[in-house]
C-alpha cells in the first residue's frame, strides 16, 4: 500500500459567474505541496475555464486563467476535459489554452496537459480515484 | 494597518501584506525590510523582481518549493536551493520574499 | 469500487442530475436530495433519463426532503427506493467515495 491518493478535481463551472472555478483551483494549488497523485476535470461549463482568450481587464478582477499554465510547476499535469461536453458547447481542443509539463521522467520534455475524454473513459477516472472534490 | 513610503501610509493587512497590489514601488521594499532590520542587496532584489514577474504571469504567488524550482531554472543552481534563499529571506522566502514584493502571501501558505 | 453520487439541485433548473447520469459508471448509486428529489417524480420531463438510466444504477431518494416539499411516495418513478437520513448514512458506508453534483 502506498501513501499516495488519488485526487480528483472535478470542476463544472464557469469562471467568473461564481467562485467555484478560483476556488477549485485554490485548492488545488495547496494540495499539490502534499504530493499526492492530483488530476483535475472539466465537465459541463467547467470546459469554460480553459478557453483562451480571457481578459477580465474591464471587469476589475483578477484573470485567473493565467494560473492554470502554473500547473505544470505545481507538478499538475493531468487535465482531463470531456468530449460530449466541449461539443455540446461548439467548442474543441484549438478552442482551449495549450497548457504544458514538464516531464521528469522523460528528460523534462513539455508535453500536453490537456487531454480530451469520452464521458464514458471520464466515469472510469471518477471510478479509479480515491477522492473526488467537486466544484 | 499601514506601513509610510514617502510620507504617504499604505494600507497593510494585519501582517504586514500591501492591500493593494499596485501601490507597491520599490520603496516599498525598503521601507518593509527596514522595519525587519533587512538591507536590501542585489541578491534580494533578484528574488523580489523575480516573484513581481511570476506573479504578472501567473497572477499567483508561486509556493517555497516552486519559486525554488523556478528560480534555479533562470539563475541557476547555486540561487534555486532553499539554503541559499533562506540565507536571503530567514523568515521564509515565500512569506517574506512576497511581503517585500507587495505580493499576497503565497497560496497554501499559514 | 463504486461511487455514491448525490444531486441536490432540481433538473429543471440545472443540469447536475443528466451530468451525473452521462458520468456516473455502471453499479453506482444516485441519491437525490434537497431541490435534487424532484427529480425522482414520474411523469416529468427528466423521468426517462432517470428510467432509463436504471439499468446501471440504483437511485434513491431521501423521504425527509421529499415530505418537506409535499412530494408524496406515490408520484415516485417505479424503482426509485426512499431512504431517511440512517439510510443515507448506510450508502455512505456502502460505497467507497461520494461524488456531490452541485
Amino acid at each position: 500500500m502506498s501513501d499516495i491518493k488519488k485526487f480528483m478535481y472535478v470542476n463544472r463551472k464557469a469562471p467568473y459567474g461564481t467562485i467555484y472555478a478560483w476556488e477549485s483551483l485554490e485548492v488545488v494549488l495547496i494540495g499539490a505541496a502534499f504530493e499526492q497523485d492530483v488530476s483535475l476535470a472539466f465537465v459541463d461549463d467547467g470546459v469554460y475555464q480553459l478557453c483562451k482568450g480571457q481578459d477580465t481587464t474591464g471587469l476589475g478582477i483578477k484573470n485567473f486563467s493565467a494560473t492554470y499554465r502554473a500547473l505544470g510547476d505545481y507538478d499538475v499535469s493531468k487535465l482531463y476535459v470531456e468530449k460530449e461536453s466541449l461539443e455540446a458547447r461548439g467548442l474543441t481542443l484549438d478552442d482551449l489554452m495549450p497548457l504544458t509539463y514538464e516531464d521528469a521522467d522523460d528528460d523534462y520534455a513539455e508535453k500536453d496537459s490537456i487531454r480530451v475524454v469520452s464521458s464514458q473513459e471520464m466515469a472510469e477516472l471518477f471510478e479509479q480515484s480515491d477522492v473526488l472534490f467537486n466544484f | 494597518m499601514g506601513i509610510e513610503v514617502n510620507g504617504k501610509v499604505l494600507e497593510t493587512d494585519e501582517e504586514g501584506y500591501l492591500a493593494n497590489l499596485n501601490e507597491w514601488t520599490p520603496e516599498v521594499a525598503t521601507a518593509m525590510a527596514k522595519e525587519e532590520d533587512v538591507d536590501l542587496t542585489e541578491n534580494h532584489w533578484e528574488v523580489i523582481n523575480f516573484l513581481r514577474e511570476y506573479y504578472e504571469e501567473y497572477q499567483i504567488a508561486p509556493a517555497v518549493r516552486v519559486l525554488t524550482k523556478a528560480i534555479g531554472k533562470k539563475l541557476g543552481p547555486d540561487k534555486g536551493n532553499s539554503k541559499y534563499l533562506y540565507e536571503l529571506f530567514p523568515y521564509g522566502p515565500g512569506k517574506q520574499a512576497c511581503k517585500y514584493a507587495g505580493l499576497p502571501k503565497p497560496t497554501g501558505c499559514v | 469500487m463504486s461511487i455514491l453520487h448525490t444531486v441536490n439541485k432540481s433538473p429543471f433548473d440545472r443540469n447536475s442530475l443528466e451530468s451525473c447520469v452521462r458520468l456516473a459508471a455502471k453499479g453506482g448509486a444516485v441519491l437525490m436530495i434537497e431541490d435534487g428529489v424532484y427529480g425522482a417524480m414520474k411523469g416529468t420531463t427528466a423521468s426517462d433519463m432517470v428510467t432509463n438510466a436504471m439499468k446501471d444504477l440504483t437511485f434513491y431518494v431521501l423521504g425527509p426532503d421529499l415530505k418537506a416539499r409535499g412530494v408524496d411516495e406515490g408520484k415516485l418513478i417505479d424503482g426509485v427506493k426512499v431512504v431517511d437520513y440512517n439510510g443515507f448514512v448506510t450508502l455512505t458506508v456502502e460505497n467507497d467515495k461520494v461524488q456531490s453534483w452541485l
